[in-house]
């Protein structure tokens, strides 16, 4: 019993980071349907910059507004500098222009910051808490919790607020949302920026657990790239209930099969629910008109 | 005409002569050049990039002092991006057209082996930083390998548990090239010795959550475990077993053995032993110890340079190019097949890494006595013995 406990608050940690993760490839492709596979690095960014400025000096609770603020910013330079000037391309390029970006990234932070991994400090203490027999990292308390707490801020933003819900219009119809007025193009760099957000608070909480390497946002973005596609490519709830369910399973598989294939059964999931629900779990059914 | 062209034939030969007069010197003062392809990017960048910088340091030095046989140094590094389709690329480049002398590098085995038959094909002396004992088994005539071999690594660490009398192990190694290699060996001698491995997980060597694998350990009846691996992933496990509240003792195999472990892992890296060179207890070694002060020597000029902590891993660079050195001065020239044979036959050489002895049949040349058994107390190394 208390084995399985601890592989739910594993599954849940690493499934709360990959539904973040998840959620910034929703928002960029339902403003571009653009794949964004910088998204992984946006994490890794998040953690460095906090990293680089505690090395500076700067205490925690200040490093960590300024290392999402500077990823933001390196979002925004993403979207205006690369994908802007690739103007009406179609999404294949653009999709290819973000492979490059994230190459690029990974190159400058080795130069600038080191190949090294980086360890952050926890934010509330190393000590496990012991919950019916499992033991549970308060740092994983902030990564479920801040996951929680940014999934309903993105719900409301989603549903209450003008930008929010011009970029729910540009998703269902980017020609009809211009025509009524919409500045598509800043939906685009809002979009990029977003992404960054969640990314950068995703790499912060997550630090403390994951350390921070210039190619963390690898197997990070991957992973997000599955959960997103999982739950339904553009699906807010699909992100979140995608990410849970990898982190999951990961751990599930890792803790009673073998750990060998931890990595094998999301691909493999993928493959099926593909092959079931084109969409994925929450997508839409996407119908052709003949 | 005639007499034109006399002078102007005469004129030519004129400028022949002094050319080559004055090119005389020069021809005396070809630097020797010393190639090498290491993994200064990417994934086994941690492994490359200290050995990088080790071999431009001490190149510098030597050059600095008058080069060797009164002949400067050239080093020629490539990076192969931690890809070994690379290596063997640039392994053709430095051989055909910068026309080495010689090759130190191939970071990881994967590196290394893909250079080897290009090397052997062109008999030229390569001393690799490839961990695994594939690359001297069989020997090849100009394969040396400078790190100890991942089953010296395994046997110090049983070796270890049987004296504490431990008879049932938990094993957990990554799915890469270094743990696959390390598992096998290990479970190999670990079967001979009479210690059962109870627990055999795997982790991927990007995994940041180790958790369930090591949960089921302690549900093992294993009285000690062994995480055998690069990169930072052990770091994590490391974490997740102070996290998880794992009694018993944790083992790390030498691909940890860097100061870079204890920072990452924190106070959860207090009290894990592991196998290490004597570089990393240098500060603790005797002072008769006769690999104190080469190995201090090494450690101070390093970290007053690049102002970072020494790894061990730069340690076989550095191993490689003194060899290397050493070679060409008994030679004195570098005549390739000549300076192979001076290598092979190199004995009480000593290095960071140990005490170098080859032979026809043994081109790695440590003993079991280089490695020494470390326990990080206070966030240091220090040896047991």
């Amino acid at each position: 019993m208390s084995e399985l406990l601890q592989f739910v608050f594993s599954g849940l940690t690493t499934g709360s980071i990959y539904a973040l993760s998840a959620l910034g490839f929703a928002i960029i492709y339902n403003a571009s349907r653009v794949i964004n596979f910088a998204q992984g690095d946006f994490l890794m960014l998040g953690g460095m910059f906090t990293v680089a400025c505690t090395q500076l000096g700067v205490p925690l609770y200040l490093a960590i507004p300024l290392g999402v603020l500077a990823t933001v910013v390196a979002g925004a330079l993403l979207e205006r500098l690369a994908i802007a000037p690739a103007g009406n391309s179609n999404v294949v390029s653009l999709i290819i222009i973000t492979i490059g970006a994230s190459m690029f990234i990974e190159g400058v932070v080795q130069i600038l910051f080191g190949k090294n991994q980086h360890a952050v400090p926890s934010f509330s203490g190393e000590t496990a808490i012991p919950v019916g027999g499992a033991m549970l990292l308060p740092q994983s308390l902030w990564v479920i919790g801040v996951a929680a707490v940014i999934v309903v801020f993105v719900g409301c933003f989603f549903r209450f607020t003008m930008i929010g819900k011009a970029m729910l219009a540009m998703s269902a119809n980017r020609e009809a949302a211009q025509l009524v007025g919409i500045n598509t193009r800043m939906m685009l760099l809002v979009s990029f920026c977003m992404a960054a957000f969640l990314g950068a608070t995703a790499g912060i909480v997550a630090a403390p657990i994951t350390m921070v390497v210039y190619d963390l946002g690898q197997m990070l973005g991957l992973k997000g790239f599955v959960a997103a596609t999982l739950g339904g490519m553009g699906s807010g709830v699909g992100a979140i209930v995608g990410g849970l369910l990898v982190g999951l399973l990961e751990a599930f598989v890792a803790g009673y099969v073998s750990s060998a294939y931890k990595d094998a059964v999301p691909f493999v999931l993928i493959i099926i629910i593909l092959l079931v629900r084109p969409g994925g779990i929450f997508g839409a059914k996407s119908v052709d008109r003949v | 005409m005639k007499i034109i062209n006399l002078l102007r034939s005469s004129t030519v030969s004129m400028m022949l002569l002094t050319g080559l007069y004055s090119a005389g010197p020069a021809v005396a003062a070809e630097p020797i050049r010393i190639g090498s392809v290491l993994s200064t990017t990417g994934p086994a960048s941690f492994l490359g990039d200290p050995e990088e910088k080790t071999l431009k340091l001490y190149v510098e030095r030597i050059n600095a002092e008058g080069g060797v046989l009164g002949r400067k140094l050239e080093l020629i590094v490539y990076d192969d991006g931690s890809d070994s389709n690379k290596a063997n690329g640039f392994a053709k480049r430095l051989i055909l057209q910068d026309n080495v002398d010689l090759i130190v590098g191939g970071s990881s085995t994967g590196s290394t082996m893909a250079m080897i038959p290009l090397v052997e094909a062109n008999n030229v002396p390569f001393l690799n930083m490839g961990g695994a004992s594939v690359i001297v088994e069989p020997v090849r005539p100009f394969t040396f390998k400078l790190p100890h071999s991942d089953r010296m690594a395994a046997q110090k660490v049983l070796d270890d548990m049987k004296k504490r009398g431990f008879t049932k192990m938990a094993l957990l190694s990554d799915t890469g090239g270094f743990g696959k290699s390390g598992r096998s060996e290990t479970l190999k001698l670990a079967q001979s010795m009479g210690i059962a491995v109870v627990s055999d997980q795997n982790y991927g060597e990007k995994d940041t959550d180790i958790t369930p694998q090591i949960q089921k350990i302690k549900s093992s009846d294993a009285q000690a475990m062994l995480v055998f691996g690069t990169g930072q992933a052990p770091a994590i496990a490391t974490k997740n077993y102070q996290q998880l509240a794992l009694t018993i003792p944790l083992y790390m195999s030498h691909g940890q053995a860097s100061m870079e472990f204890v920072k990452l892992a924190g106070k959860a890296s207090e009290g894990v032993r592991m196998p290490t060179p004597a570089l990393l207890v240098a500060d603790h070694l005797a002072d008769n110890d006769p690999q104190k002060r080469i190995s201090l020597d090494y450690k101070r000029i390093y970290e007053d340079r690049y102002k970072i902590d020494v790894s061990t891993f730069g340690g076989y660079a550095y191993d490689g190019l003194m060899m290397s050195v050493a070679a060409i001065k008994k030679v004195g020239s570098t005549d390739k097949v000549k300076v192979r044979a001076a290598l092979e036959q190199l004995k009480n050489f000593y290095g960071v890494n140990g005490i170098y002895n080859m032979t026809a049949t043994d081109h790695m040349g440590l003993d079991q006595q280089a490695f020494r058994m470390a326990e990080i107390k206070g966030g240091k190394f220090v040896e047991i013995k």
